[in-house]
C-alpha cells in the first residue's frame, strides 16, 4: 500500500462531489445559494427569537401566498411575464406584511390573544392564497404552471441571479444588524428601560421586521411559504443551546444555518429526486436535535449527568452522616448495614451499593455486614454532619425569615453550602448563644484532611 | 377681590415648579377607558428618598411608567426641572419592576450594567473600555462583581435586583425611578440596597420607589406619596404617614372613586 486507496464506489465519489462543489454549475449555484439563505436565516432569525417574534416569519410566509397570485394576475392582466420574481416577491412582501399588521391590530383591540391572531390570520390568508391559485390555475393565461412552487419551495430552479439576490440580501441584513446590535440587544431584553433611555424601540422593532420580511420572501422560492420559517427559528434555537453569550448565539446561528443549507442541499443532489427545500429544514432540525442532546450545561445529558451527580452526592453525604451518628451513638465504629438502612429509610439494596462504592472511594471500610469509616470517611462525614446540622439549628434558630429568604431549597442546602456561608451560619448562630450541641470539630476535620 | 377661578389649561403649566425634579401636574391616566391615576398633582423635592405607597391597583407603578412616557396620560402634564422627559432624559435613572424582563436573555451581569451607558455610547460604536470599566465599578457598588461574567439566568433575584440598580447607577442620573427594588430581596441585599440609596441621597440625588412594606417606609425613606388612585397625601414621612392617611390610602371599602373608575370600565367593555 503506496497510496490512500482512492475513492472509488461511486455513491462515495458522488458525495465527495457534491460536498466539494464539483457536481455541475447548477449544483454549485443551489448550493452556494441555500448556504448564504441559511446564514441570513440564522442571523436575523437569532433577533426575531430573541424579541419573542419567531412565529411572526410564519404568519409573513403564509400571508405571502396571496401576494404572490395577486401580482401574477395583475402581470399577465398587464401583459407581462407572470413568473418574473421582480414582480412576484414584492407581492409576497406585501401581503406578508399586511398579515403581521394584522396579527397587531387583532391583538391591540384586547379582544383575542396573540398566538389566536396569528393563528387566524396565518391560515385565512394561506387559505385565501390557495383559492386565488386555483382560479389562476383555471383561466388560460399559459403560463400558470410552476406558481405553486412557492408553497414547497423549488431549490433546483435557482438561478445565478437569484443567488445574487440571496447575497444581497444576506449582505443587508449583516450590515444593518451589525450597525444596531448592541441597540437591538438592549431592546429586546429590556424594552421599558430601553425606551426610557430613548432607543427608538418602535423603530428598531420595525427594522427587524423588514429584515424578516426580506429573508423570508428570499426564502420563498428556495423552501417554500411553509418551511421558510424553519430557516429563521431552527438555527438560532439550535445556537441558544451552546452558548449564554449573544455574540457567540449569533455567530453559532449563522453558522448553523449556513450549515443546514449547505448540508440540505448537497444531500439532495446526491439523493435524487428530494426536494432540497425539506431536506435543509431535515438537516436543521437534525443539527437542532444533536444540540438539544449534547450541548453543554443545556443539552439534555449535561443535564441528567448533573442531577444524577447530585443525587449520588447526596445518598452518598446521608449514608456518611448515617454512620457517623450510628457509630457515635453506640459507641461502636463498626455499624451494622441493616441499621444502616433503617436508619436512612433506603432499600437494603440501595444501601449495600451506597458502602460498595464508599468502600471503593476510600470512605468507609467493610467487613461482614458491617462498616467502618475511615479516617478519610470521619473527615467527610465530620464536614456533612457539621453543615447538616449548622443548617437545621438556623432554621430553627431564624425560622421566621430564613425560609423564605434563602435561595436554596432546605432540603439540598446542605449539600451546596460553600465554605463561607458555613462560617456565616457559625458566626450567626454563636452570635445567639444558639450553636448546636455535638457539633463535630472543625480543626479536628482539617487535621483530619492533612 | 378673588378673581375668578379659571378652568386650568392642560398644556401650558404656570405651576411646574422648576427647582422641583419632578413636577406632576393634572395627571389621568386610563387602561383601555378604565382610570388608575385620577388628576394626580405632586412636587418631589430634590435631595430626597421619596417612597411611593399604596394598596394594589393603585397605580404605584403606572405612576412612574406615565411620568416617565412609557404609558400615555389621558390628561395633564409631568416636567422635570421644568422640562419635558425628552429633553432631561439624560439625567433620569429607572429600575423597572423585576418581572418584566427576560432573565433567560443571553447576556451577562455586565452587559446589562453596561446597558446604563449606552445613551451616553451612542448609536454604531462599540462599548469601549472606559466605559466596561464604568459599568464594572457599578457592579463593584453593588457588590456584584465577582458575578459579573455570570449569564444573569444564573443570578438569585436579589442578585438580579442589584445588576438593575448597577445599570441605572451607569446612568449616571440625578433623579431615579425605581419600581420595588426591594421586592423579594433576601436581608443582607435589602440592607446593602437602602445604603446605596441614602448613598444616592447624601450625595444630591432624589430617588422614588415604589415600596410595599410599610413597616419600614419611616425607617428608609424621607418623604412619601400616599397614592390610590388620586393622591391621598403627600409630604415628610413624620407629618403625613400617619393613621388616618394610611386609612384612607388602604381603606377597605370601595371608595365613589373607584366606583365610578369600575362603571366606566364595564361601559367600554
Amino acid at each position: 500500500m503506496t497510496a490512500l486507496a482512492p475513492i472509488a464506489d461511486a455513491p462515495w465519489r458522488e458525495l465527495f462531489d457534491a460536498l466539494t462543489l464539483q457536481r455541475g454549475y447548477t449544483a454549485t449555484v443551489v448550493t452556494l445559494g441555500t448556504t448564504v439563505l441559511g446564514a441570513a436565516g440564522g442571523l436575523v432569525g437569532s433577533f426575531a427569537m430573541l424579541r419573542k417574534r419567531a412565529l411572526m416569519a410564519d404568519t409573513l410566509a403564509h400571508a405571502s401566498l396571496p401576494g404572490v397570485a395577486a401580482a401574477f394576475l395583475v402581470a399577465v392582466a398587464l401583459g407581462a411575464s407572470g413568473k418574473s420574481l421582480a414582480i412576484l416577491l414584492p407581492g409576497a412582501a406585501i401581503t406578508g406584511v399586511l398579515g403581521v399588521l394584522l396579527v397587531h391590530a387583532l391583538t391591540r383591540t384586547g379582544r383575542i390573544r396573540p398566538d389566536a391572531a396569528m393563528a387566524v390570520v396565518l391560515s385565512v390568508m394561506f387559505g385565501l392564497g390557495i383559492v386565488l391559485l386555483s382560479v389562476i390555475q383555471k383561466s388560460d393565461s399559459g403560463q400558470q404552471a410552476g406558481l405553486s412552487t412557492f408553497i414547497y419551495g423549488q431549490t433546483a430552479a435557482m438561478s445565478r441571479s437569484d443567488v445574487l439576490v440571496i447575497a444581497i440580501a444576506a449582505g443587508v441584513a449583516a450590515v444593518l444588524i451589525g450597525l444596531v446590535l448592541k441597540e437591538l440587544a438592549y431592546a429586546s431584553f429590556d424594552q421599558s428601560h430601553a425606551r426610557v433611555t430613548g432607543i427608538p424601540v418602535d423603530r428598531l422593532d420595525l427594522l427587524l421586521m423588514a429584515l424578516v420580511v426580506l429573508v423570508t420572501v428570499v426564502a420563498l422560492q428556495a423552501v417554500g411559504l411553509v418551511l421558510a420559517v424553519a430557516i429563521l427559528v431552527i438555527p438560532p434555537v439550535s445556537a441558544r443551546l451552546w452558548t449564554n453569550r449573544l455574540r457567540r448565539m449569533l455567530a453559532l446561528s449563522v453558522l448553523f444555518g449556513a450549515l443546514g443549507g449547505y448540508g440540505g442541499s448537497v444531500a439532495s443532489t446526491v439523493l435524487e429526486r428530494l426536494p432540497a427545500g425539506s431536506v435543509i429544514v431535515l438537516v436543521s432540525g437534525c443539527i437542532f436535535a444533536m444540540s438539544l442532546i449534547l450541548a453543554p450545561n443545556r443539552g439534555l445529558v449535561a443535564a441528567a449527568c448533573r442531577s444524577a451527580r447530585l443525587r449520588f452526592e447526596m445518598a452518598r453525604d446521608h449514608t456518611l452522616r448515617a454512620i457517623y451518628e450510628l457509630a457515635d451513638r453506640a459507641g461502636d465504629p463498626w455499624v451494622p448495614a441493616a441499621s444502616l438502612a433503617t436508619q436512612r429509610g433506603a432499600s437494603p439494596g440501595r444501601t449495600r451499593t451506597l458502602a460498595r462504592v464508599l468502600a471503593f472511594t476510600g470512605h468507609v471500610e467493610r467487613h461482614a455486614d458491617r462498616v467502618r469509616l475511615t479516617d478519610r470517611g470521619t473527615a467527610e462525614a465530620r464536614r456533612v454532619t457539621r453543615n447538616h446540622r449548622l443548617w437545621e439549628q438556623y432554621l430553627l434558630t431564624y425560622a421566621d425569615v430564613a425560609p423564605s429568604h434563602v435561595d436554596i431549597s432546605a432540603d439540598h442546602a446542605e449539600h451546596a453550602l460553600g465554605a463561607d456561608i458555613v462560617d456565616l451560619l457559625e458566626h450567626a448562630l454563636a452570635s445567639r448563644g444558639a450553636l448546636p450541641e455535638r457539633l463535630p470539630d472543625h480543626t479536628e476535620l482539617e487535621g483530619a484532611d492533612a | 377681590m378673588n378673581p375668578p377661578p379659571t378652568p386650568r389649561p392642560f398644556d401650558a403649566h404656570p405651576e411646574h415648579d422648576p427647582t422641583s425634579p419632578v413636577s406632576i401636574h393634572a395627571l389621568t391616566v386610563a387602561y383601555h377607558r378604565k382610570p388608575v391615576l385620577w388628576d394626580v398633582d405632586l412636587d418631589v423635592h430634590a435631595g430626597r428618598l421619596v417612597a411611593i405607597v399604596g394598596p394594589n391597583g393603585a397605580g404605584k407603578s403606572t405612576l412612574i411608567r406615565a411620568c416617565l412616557g412609557l404609558i400615555p396620560a389621558a390628561t395633564g402634564a409631568v416636567r422635570f426641572w421644568g422640562e419635558p422627559y425628552r429633553a432631561q432624559r439624560q439625567r433620569i435613572g429607572y429600575v423597572p419592576q423585576r418581572d418584566e424582563v427576560d432573565w433567560d436573555f443571553p447576556v451577562s451581569a455586565l452587559d446589562v450594567a453596561a446597558m446604563g451607558r449606552y445613551a451616553k455610547i451612542g448609536w454604531f460604536r462599540r462599548v469601549s473600555r472606559a466605559h466596561k470599566d464604568a459599568a464594572r465599578d457599578c457592579l463593584d457598588r453593588v457588590g456584584m462583581l465577582e458575578y459579573a461574567d455570570r449569564q444573569i439566568a444564573q443570578l438569585s433575584g436579589g442578585q438580579q435586583q442589584r445588576v438593575f440598580l448597577a445599570r441605572a447607577l451607569a446612568q449616571e442620573a440625578d433623579l431615579y425611578f425605581m419600581d420595588e427594588p426591594l421586592a423579594g430581596v433576601d436581608a443582607a441585599t435589602e440592607r446593602a440596597i437602602v445604603a446605596l440609596l441614602r448613598d444616592l441621597r447624601d450625595a444630591g440625588k432624589t430617588v422614588v420607589c415604589v415600596h410595599h412594606d410599610l413597616q419600614t417606609i419611616e425607617k428608609y425613606f424621607d418623604d412619601v406619596i400616599m397614592l390610590n388612585m388620586r393622591v391621598v397625601a403627600t409630604g415628610a414621612v413624620g407629618e403625613v404617614f400617619t393613621p388616618d392617611n394610611l386609612r384612607a390610602t388602604y381603606g377597605g371599602r370601595l371608595t365613589t372613586l373607584d366606583r365610578a373608575g369600575h362603571a366606566i370600565g364595564s361601559q367600554g367593555a
